[in-house]
């Protein structure tokens, strides 16, 4: 089994197929049982059958501990941003505002914010975190970077993004495609069933320098 | 019965389905399972391998099993919360007479006395009409022991021809293609095949949500190189990113294969050294192509012209491929036309029983493999053998220590069995593990019939809405509360495992059958002492058969983490006794198997594949000027079948709580139809009210609707009991329907909750 440091979370959009296996394994986590800690949503139903996992991103500077006015969000050595800190946590909900990902969330019933820990009590002792272990698509995947490399030669791993000014480095990576020839997402089947297809697709363009993915409907 | 002993609302109010949640040590994180206890989800035909969390005798959670070959620890939402079947407000924990003084319609009684009832009810109407007066209707969920236990008491016990079961909804298109085409109904090889291959087609098969674990295969594929055709009405989840989308109208799928099959027969993309030495047909059906011209094709079909050509061009000079299907082909009035005009395209590529080239239906059943092959078919003796081969049943009638003039010929399909109900042929009914009222097409005529029998019993572990209508129910085993085998969609032969005991005067399925046939007076051929004792009989009566299990073991099927079939005990070649592995993988040139003798690879005497001419024929009750929109019916990823166990299920409940009309903006803008709100959509058999989604994922002359509830959420309502004149399943697919904003709420929105 590889070392626990060895290990790192890749998650692949491209791949989701929305079933929420996810989701539901979430809630089995020791760390927040009966709760869902992964936010996955559709990005337009309407047109779209698209989803997109969100999972917390494990910042290296976590810009969610940065703001936090109790110093309640802790980084472990390993890279995993915990939850709040329950002692300490005032639940004032700056951390849901400023983190870039939309990761956090405030339970008021509980005064508390909490989120994605990468399933600590496994991914600590090298155990896979649920989400990615039952994923079906595994558009979430918990493996080596040779294993990543291996298994997904059409993509490739992203750790830095960019907000406005601030640049930010994650312990999470997203898989984007290599090359632009990976074929245009299908929205609308009347589309399809034109001789001569309209320009009735998403198309993801993929820059190098930004790897954010620009959408055109 | 003429009605139903209770007010449907207070039926429900008393048995469900109501939710079960995490609570209680399900919810807690300071209690420690006793012990894990490997065994396969209780759903779907991908049959993941499972370890349930078990602490005094309840299942209260679940740990991944990653070594498990076939899913690595992977599930879809509703393996996840499987677990929450078990310990369930609503579980049958005694037996139950109808009783309509008593709340819910039903009192409990002893479980003896209810056997007692079953059976002086089956000698009583046995007498007085015959034995052909008892029907059976069972299912592909029960272990691969209980389906041949039920096939061998209705034919033994009972002496009656009428067994069949809800397989008859699900594979039997494919099977008897697969018959047709190969002489072998299973998949011809396992999944791992598909990581390499040059293309994958997918035709009528939401794999995303019916079989989420092959995601994971396609994709990875992918990566490898693969392109992937997905050939369906609605951009599902698989098709959003595939190579090329087929957008295929309803119910002509074999015409689009005979259109992809004469371009490459017009541009010469065909294997003919294969196709000279290991087929016979292909003349004719080369002739039959010959009019299906490319616009022609894509006029039927609605594909457009450059696709079409696309796809052919990817097929026809593919060095490796696989295909897959699945009910959207296969539930159809010409579902195995449908089914064999796929098989042609394989056949005419040669791509077949070789590493990463396969061909393949999807099962969507528990076991729908195993348990079509084992005798609870209404034509069919265990091994996959014929009830009306002489040879067949006379080899039978040995194992089963009968003689041969005593079994009973072959029956009818699920739904004649109603109409023989609906004719007063048959008269007494058992049934378990289906769930006909939701799960029939035209189901107004199939609860017409429930009222009209003169006695039913259901076994089953909730009451279903179908046993609504028993007089008496017999409490049977949830999944995790019983052992056995399965054979799942690759035809891989698994072990589920014990968890927990069956609560209160619960108990295994196989022992009420046993039961019922001790009572009966004619125990001969029932005392088996457990699962176990059935498998190994089952070994025997399967040997020599296509679907031979006499090689596999219990401890092989642990050991190797499943075996595929056939599974010899004795070489076929010489007869002498092996330790034989199975056959992964079927078809391979210069394999021997006990049809062909060693001419050929293919299950027919001369080791031949056949071409059928497969025929394209419009659908029964298509659309037409009076209801020109098409109604298409399929299953969302959160729920399984009529929903017995998913809807009762907190979790998956909450993450599509009802059905819903989706429908696309330019057919929803013509008839005034806006998003979330309520939608009637009606045929020849009736309406159904339901909130509409607007999506631009389906074609703008069809509706979907999902078929997995009860009453008036009920798309079997309105659905068309047109059957294909081989495997009799029905055309759940396409019917011709109309849709309008609907005149108000429907009733039901205010009394009932979503999964009720």
């Amino acid at each position: 089994m590889p070392k626990p440091d060895d290990l790192h979370f890749f998650i692949d959009p491209h791949r989701c197929i929305g079933c929420q296996a996810c989701v539901q394994a979430c809630t089995e986590c020791d760390t927040h049982r009966g709760e869902s800690m992964i936010h996955l949503e559709y990005v337009n139903r309407p047109e779209s059958v698209q989803t997109v996992p969100v999972v917390c991103m494990h910042c290296h500077q976590p810009t969610c501990a940065e703001v936090c006015p109790a110093d309640a969000i802790k980084r472990t050595g390993d890279g995993v941003v915990q939850s709040a800190r329950k002692p300490r946590c005032i639940a004032c909900g700056n951390c849901v505002v400023a983190c870039p990902f939309g990761v956090p969330e405030v339970y008021e019933d509980r005064k508390i914010m909490m989120k994605c820990d990468m399933c600590y009590d496994r991914s600590s002792v090298g155990k896979k975190p649920m989400c990615a272990t039952v994923c079906p698509s595994q558009a979430l995947f918990f493996g080596t970077r040779e294993e990543i490399e291996r298994l997904r030669p059409l993509s490739a791993p992203v750790n830095t993004f960019q907000f406005g000014g601030q640049t930010i480095t994650t312990h999470v990576y997203m898989m984007v495609p290599k090359k632009l020839a990976t074929p245009a997402a299908r929205v609308d089947v009347a589309a399809a069933m034109d001789e001569q297809p309209r320009n009735r697709v998403v198309s993801l363009r993929v820059l190098n320098a930004d790897p954010f993915a620009e959408v055109d409907v | 019965m003429a009605q139903l002993p209770a007010d449907p609302l207070r039926i429900i109010e008393r048995f469900g389905p109501h939710l079960s949640s995490m609570a209680g040590v399900r919810l807690s994180t300071s209690v420690e399972p006793e012990r894990l206890v490997k065994t396969h989800c209780c759903f779907c035909g991908q049959q993941c391998g499972i370890q349930l969390k078990v602490r005094d005798n309840q299942v209260i959670g679940f740990e991944p099993w990653e070594e498990f070959p076939f899913n690595r620890g992977m599930l879809c939402p509703k393996g996840v919360k499987r677990y929450l079947q078990g310990s369930h407000p609503d579980r049958l924990t005694t037996a139950l007479r109808r009783d309509s003084s008593a709340p819910g319609g039903f009192s409990s009684m002893p479980y003896a006395d209810a056997i007692a009832r079953v059976a002086s009810e089956i000698g009583r109407l046995q007498q007085a009409h015959g034995p052909g007066a008892i029907g059976v209707l069972s299912g592909a969920s029960l272990t691969t022991e209980k389906t041949y236990l039920l096939g061998k008491f209705a034919r033994v016990c009972l002496k009656t021809p009428f067994i069949d079961y809800n397989g008859r909804l699900c594979m039997v298109s494919a099977g008897a293609a697969n018959k047709k085409a190969f002489g072998i109904d299973r998949v011809t090889s396992p999944w791992d095949d598909m990581v390499g291959t040059e293309v994958i087609w997918a035709a009528g098969s939401n794999v995303a949500e019916c079989s989420p674990i092959t995601t994971n295969y396609l994709w990875q594929a992918r990566e490898q190189g693969a392109r992937i055709i997905i050939q369906d009405p609605r951009i599902t989840p698989i098709a959003r990113t595939c190579d090329l989308y087929l957008p295929v109208k309803p119910g002509r799928d074999a015409a689009l294969f005979a259109g992809v099959l004469q371009i490459m027969i017009e541009r010469d993309w065909l294997d003919h050294a294969f196709i000279d030495e290991h087929t016979t047909g292909f003349d004719k059906v080369a002739e039959y192509c010959t009019q299906w011209t490319l616009p022609r094709t894509s006029e039927v079909t609605g594909v457009p012209q450059a696709a079409l050509m696309q796809a052919a061009e990817w097929w026809g000079q593919a060095r490796t491929s696989f295909l897959l299907h699945a009910r959207g082909i296969e539930h159809h009035s010409n579902g195995v036309e449908n089914s064999l005009g796929s098989i042609n395209l394989v056949l005419a590529s040669g791509r077949i029983g070789r590493p990463h080239s396969g061909y393949g239906t999807i099962v969507g059943q528990a076991n729908g493999q195993g348990g079509r092959e084992h005798g609870q078919k209404c034509d069919q003796l265990p091994g996959l053998r014929d009830i009306s081969n002489p040879d067949h049943r006379r080899y039978i009638a040995g194992v089963w220590g009968v003689d041969e003039h005593e079994l009973p010929g072959p029956g009818v399909d699920a739904y004649e069995m109603f109409r023989k109900i609906d004719r007063g042929e048959i008269k007494g009914l058992i049934s378990i593990c289906f769930n006909p009222k939701v799960s029939l097409p035209d189901n107004a005529f199939v609860t017409r019939c429930l009222d009209k029998l003169e006695f039913y019993s259901a076994i089953d572990f909730f009451l279903n809405d179908t046993a609504w209508h028993a007089d008496i129910v017999l409490p049977g085993s949830l999944h995790e509360e019983d052992e056995g085998t399965v054979t799942q969609v690759e035809g891989r032969i698994i072990k589920i495992n014990k968890a927990v005991d069956c609560p209160g005067d619960a108990r295994e399925d196989w022992r009420i059958i046993q039961d019922i046939a001790r009572a009966l007076g004619r125990p001969h051929g029932f005392t088996f002492e457990s699962p176990r004792e059935i498998f190994e009989e089952l070994r025997v009566a399967s040997k020599g058969g296509v679907a031979d299990y006499s090689g596999v073991t219990y401890e092989k099927v642990t050991e190797q983490m499943g075996v595929f079939w056939p599974c010899y005990s004795e070489d076929p070649r010489t007869g002498a006794a092996i330790d034989h592995p199975g056959t992964p993988r079927l078809f391979e040139r210069g394999s021997y198997n006990a049809v062909a003798k060693g001419s050929g690879p293919f299950y027919f005497p001369d080791g031949r594949a056949r071409f059928n001419v497969a025929e394209y024929r419009p659908p029964v009750d298509d659309a037409s000027d009076e209801y020109p929109v098409y109604l298409t019916t399929g299953r969302v990823v959160s729920q399984f079948l009529s929903g017995t166990q998913t809807r009762r299920i907190g979790p998956l409940v909450k993450q599509y709580p009802e059905p819903r009309i989706e429908i696309h903006p330019r057919l929803a803008a013509r008839l005034g139809i806006k998003d979330g709100e309520w939608a009637t959509a009606e045929t020849r058999r009736g309406a159904i009210t339901l909130r509409a989604q607007v999506v631009t994922t389906i074609r703008p002359d069809t509706i979907f609707i999902p078929y997995h509830w009860a009453g008036k959420k009920s798309v079997n309502q309105v659905t068309v009991a047109a059957q294909d004149p081989v495997s009799k399943i029905p055309q759940y697919k396409v019917c011709g329907c109309r849709v309008r904003p609907a005149d108000g709420p429907p009733d039901y929105a205010a009394v009932l909750e979503p999964q009720q």
